[in-house]
């Protein structure tokens, strides 16, 4: 692919991650702290992003599978994940955290199961969309091309 | 050489500090040229001990402003580091309120004179949900101590409760600011400093 082809399919794609809910305004925040001098900074932060995660779902498993559930520490690492999910703009991550915190405050342990596979979907999905954005910029710029941000608001 | 003339925005973000003392929170929404703020020449900015002052070539002076920001999470210690390195601060990081107070020099050691860290830090910014040590807590001991008290302390939630903000400007808290935290909440964050110092 030429480079321009390359660049409309950023944006094509970046588009559609924001129309089908995947990703909010606070990820474009992410994509303006991006520049000459930092210009790894999405993909350090999406970086983060995945490993807290996955720390956090590893958590989540764990906890929900005691025999006493700690609601309070379920709570505490589901606030951790909408916390860092918000950061990033991954807007149905975040979505899926609020109504699991919904769930832990009822104490509902099929709820929140339930909340957690929600959860884990979604996330896998996300990360695998932000991987192939990130692997698309990085090809972009190898091809000494510049990420079209500009033609995201038109 | 771009300015951004403060006066219009400081004044907004005089309504913005009025308003978060009645415990409501609007968020206002500024341009931002990821320049450093430039100051009128002759402004005097009481930065503490170590802040540097830079004049630029049409004669204004900008400071370099020493943030602290204290958060648990890692994702927000890089997205607040990057947002401030933006707007020219300088920045260090921590990860929890007790390594906080030990790079300002409130460690276990209790020092009675001030150190080099204490000196150059001209802002704290942190999280109100930690473990251990929330924020509201970091930002009572900072105010207690006669050592660190005039540095303002500006806290950061994901959660717009108003008792809770209430709580933290009532505690001595600069200001309140709702995650996640933007470019332009860096602007506010500017001129609302520069308008209490003036």
């Amino acid at each position: 692919m030429e480079v321009g082809q390359m660049q409309r399919a950023w944006v094509e794609y970046t588009k559609s991650l924001f129309r089908e809910g995947f990703l909010d305004a606070q990820f474009q925040q992410l994509q303006l702290l991006q520049d000459e001098s930092n210009p790894d900074f999405v993909a350090e932060v999406v970086s983060l992003f995945f490993e807290d995660s996955e720390r956090l779902l590893t958590d989540l498993t764990s906890a929900l599978e005691q025999q006493n559930i700690d609601f309070k520490k379920v709570d505490a690492h589901v606030h951790q994940f909408k916390g860092s999910s918000s950061s990033i703009g991954a807007l149905r991550v975040k979505n899926d955290c609020i109504a699991f915190r919904n769930f832990c405050e009822e104490q509902n342990i099929e709820g929140c199961l339930r909340c957690l596979q929600q959860l884990k979907q979604d996330y896998y999905l996300v990360k695998s969309k932000l991987e192939a954005l990130i692997r698309l910029e990085q090809q972009i710029v190898a091809a000494c091309g510049t990420i079209p941000m500009e033609e995201l608001s038109s | 050489m771009f300015h951004i003339h403060c006066a219009g925005l400081c004044s907004s973000a005089s309504v913005l500090v009025i308003c978060c003392k009645q415990s409501f929170y609007y968020s206002f929404s500024y341009s931002y040229t990821g320049l450093p703020l430039a100051l009128p020449r002759g402004e005097n900015m009481d930065g503490g001990g170590g802040s540097r002052e830079n004049v630029t070539a049409g004669g204004a002076y900008t400071e370099e402003l020493h943030v602290l920001a204290v958060d648990d999470s890692l994702v927000d210690r890089k997205l607040v580091e990057r947002l401030l390195k933006n707007s020219s601060c300088k920045v260090t990081t921590a990860e929890n309120g007790l390594r906080a107070l030990e790079y300002l020099g409130l460690g276990d050691e209790k020092r009675t004179s001030l150190e080099d860290n204490v000196s150059k830090v001209n802002l704290i910014i942190t999280d109100y949900c930690m473990p251990g040590m929330t924020g509201y807590e970091l930002l009572k001991k900072i105010k207690e101590s006669s050592i660190l008290k005039e540095i303002p302390v500006v806290i950061m939630s994901s959660e717009n409760i108003p008792t809770r903000i209430n709580k933290c400007l009532e505690e001595g808290a600069q200001m309140f600011m709702l995650k996640p935290l933007k470019q332009s909440d860096v602007v506010k964050l500017r001129c609302n400093l520069m308008n209490c110092r003036s």
